[in-house]
């Protein structure tokens, strides 16, 4: 407990003074979003043991919703967000509802292929922009600061970083992530316990698929532009690869593994081009086969070996 | 002229044909993917990366080592049947004791490996395969012009189907494959070797995968991302058939490229989605897809 108090201190303190110690401040951004991105999935994949193969429909489509609202329509950078992740939720809400009706493997195989079905209407939407996508979103204004100046920005992602963080270890601990934690355990016992295990299902989805539209909501605002990537299936692969290379099931799991997955790609793109998604390929499949624990997971296994 | 809905009918008929070939492309990779999860519990990811490998091997077999049509319809899936079956051994047979989407993550992380790999080497543009001269040309049936390479896609897929499912469903082999499926522990007690089967059943999956991608070389431009969105139809078309059922595979296969050169006659916009609608509302009305049985 002690050491947990000691890495939060830490990392807080490194989250508070990154955009001084030289960093670029959009990419910190951009860690964050994919961190909240992660940590929004790690609670289905981690807490529920739901394999959802297409979270890019809820991040992508929440993008450009905001993304149009404040561009097209001239919404505030809050009512854009909010409207992003209304729509984000009824997607989970109707996505969810048909892909609960199955577990595992199909679970997986439906989520995916209604992502599909989101990331063609994207495509041909008129308010998506299509194959360009949206460009020049403004990050407009919040209580009276301008949000265009990156500094002011980073830490209002980190606040609601924070939040979103803090918000899904209430939910893991609540009497409700309870309930979810026995249906990972054994759904048959717990729906002869009486359990709604469906509704309960459900439920985690949706917040899932919410926050995960509210980090693409902010990831639209600090990088100005969504794209159809943000909407497919390499993104909905992505985040698994974050969660499990983290830790699934692990609190801090998804935000490391959303840093080592982005600063990754970041570095890798320039230097080998398309090998990029080769060396994500070979890490997938390392850590499928020998590393499902991740990085928080084996950390706290050796814990717990020494303390026992 | 015949119109119907107001389009005229050859070019009904045009699109019917165009879904039909599309819909014969459907049930191979369905079919290898129904054999390969009735069998490892698996759910290949990388089936489209090896249709793709199979349409790469007729283009790089006939651009540089003069391997004609023929040859390739046989060695293309040899070869990636082979590639498939190095891939078992190494790494999917670690993962049969743990969870089945375990095997559908590695099997993603495959397909980004060869997919990334060839898009390294021979770029995201798309290359030509040229008909088999045998196959140019096409019949005038009065009402249509039939290509004869599209009918003959058609054929050898309706027949490599039908034959993979009297293999299954009609022969001493088929019958211990279904046993092993249900049972692999008593199955191997009477002393079939399991491993093996199994080895071979993943490379035969793997091997319907890279002769569709034989098939479509022709047809299609041959590209490393060409099977990426295509695995994705073909999952919903698993689910709607219900996962490890043959001739639900088969069938639906068939049926939704069917109904996918429909709806680009009546509503083009909606193509790209159809098969994914059908898949929404047949796991309202029939959650264990068309085929299959609640468990």
């Amino acid at each position: 407990m002690r050491a947990q108090i000691a890495v939060y201190v830490v990392l807080a303190a490194a989250a508070l003074i990154a955009p001084f110690l030289g960093l670029y401040p959009v990419f910190l951004m951009k860690l964050l979003c994919f961190a909240m991105f992660a940590c929004a999935f790690n609670l289905l994949l981690g807490f529920t043991k739901m394999l959802s193969f297409g979270h890019a429909a809820y991040f992508g489509s929440s993008a450009y919703i905001t993304g149009w609202l404040v561009t097209v329509h001239g919404w505030g950078t809050i009512e854009g967000i909010f409207g992003g992740v209304a729509v984000a939720m009824l997607l989970g809400l109707v996505i969810g509802g048909i892909a609960v009706r199955r577990q595992g493997i199909y679970f997986a195989m439906i989520t995916l292929a209604l992502a599909q079905l989101v990331f063609f209407v994207c495509l041909q939407a008129d308010f998506t922009g299509g194959e360009n996508g949206l460009q020049g979103i403004p990050r407009g204004s919040l209580f009276g600061l301008g949000l265009s100046n990156d500094r002011t920005m980073y830490y209002f992602v980190l606040a609601v970083f924070v939040a979103v963080y803090v918000l899904i270890r209430r939910v893991v601990h609540s009497p409700f992530g309870q309930v979810l934690k026995a249906i990972r355990a054994n759904e048959p016992r717990a729906i002869s316990l009486g359990y709604k295990v469906d509704r309960y299902k459900l439920m985690a989805f949706v917040i899932s698929a919410s926050l995960s539209g509210l980090a693409g909501s902010l990831k639209a605002l600090v990088l100005g532009f969504v794209t159809l990537s943000d909407v497919s299936q390499g993104n909905s692969g992505e985040v698994i690869l974050m969660t499990l290379l983290g830790g699934s099931g692990t609190f801090l799991g998804p935000v490391i593994g959303a840093n080592v997955v982005v600063t990754l790609q970041e570095y890798l793109s320039d230097l080998v081009g398309a090998w990029v998604s080769v060396i994500i390929g070979a890490i997938f499949v390392v850590c499928v086969l020998i590393f499902r624990r991740g990085f928080v997971g084996e950390i706290q296994r050796r814990f717990a070996q020494r303390a026992a | 002229m015949t119109t119907v809905f107001g389009v005229p009918l050859p070019a009904i008929l045009g699109q019917l044909m165009l879904g039909l070939v599309n819909g014969s492309f459907y049930a191979l990779l369905s079919l290898g993917l129904a054999v390969i999860f009735g069998l490892l519990g698996v759910v290949n990811f990388a089936h489209g990366a090896f249709y793709m490998l199979g349409a790469f091997a007729a283009y790089l077999g006939l651009s540089s080592l003069g391997i004609n049509y023929w040859w390739a319809l046989l060695l293309a899936p040899l070869a990636v049947g082979l590639f498939g079956i190095v891939i078992e051994r190494l790494f999917l047979r670690h993962l049969y004791q743990v969870e089945p989407v375990y095997g559908l993550l590695l099997t993603f992380g495959i397909a980004l490996i060869a997919e990334g790999v060839m898009r390294s080497i021979f770029g995201a543009s798309g290359k030509s395969y040229p008909v088999p001269p045998l196959l140019q040309g096409g019949f005038n049936l009065g009402f249509m012009v039939l290509p004869i390479y599209r009918a003959w896609v058609i054929l050898a897929s309706v027949t490599v189907c039908f034959a993979t499912w009297f293999l299954i469903e009609r022969t001493h082999l088929g019958a211990r494959l279904r046993a092993a499926t249900e049972n692999a522990k008593l199955v191997q007690a009477f002393g079939i070797n399991v491993p093996l089967l199994v080895m071979c059943t993943y490379g035969a999956g793997v091997a319907l995968a890279a002769l569709a991608g034989v098939l479509a070389a022709p047809v299609v431009q041959v590209s490393p991302l060409m099977g990426s969105s295509l695995v994705i139809v073909v999952f919903a078309v698993v689910v709607i058939g219900g996962m490890g059922s043959i001739v639900g595979a088969i069938v639906s296969g068939l049926v939704l490229g069917l109904i996918e050169g429909l709806t680009k006659v009546v509503y083009p916009e909606a193509s790209n989605i159809v098969v994914f609608v059908i898949m929404a509302v047949v796991l309202i009305w029939r959650p264990a897809g068309l085929f299959g049985k609640e468990q």
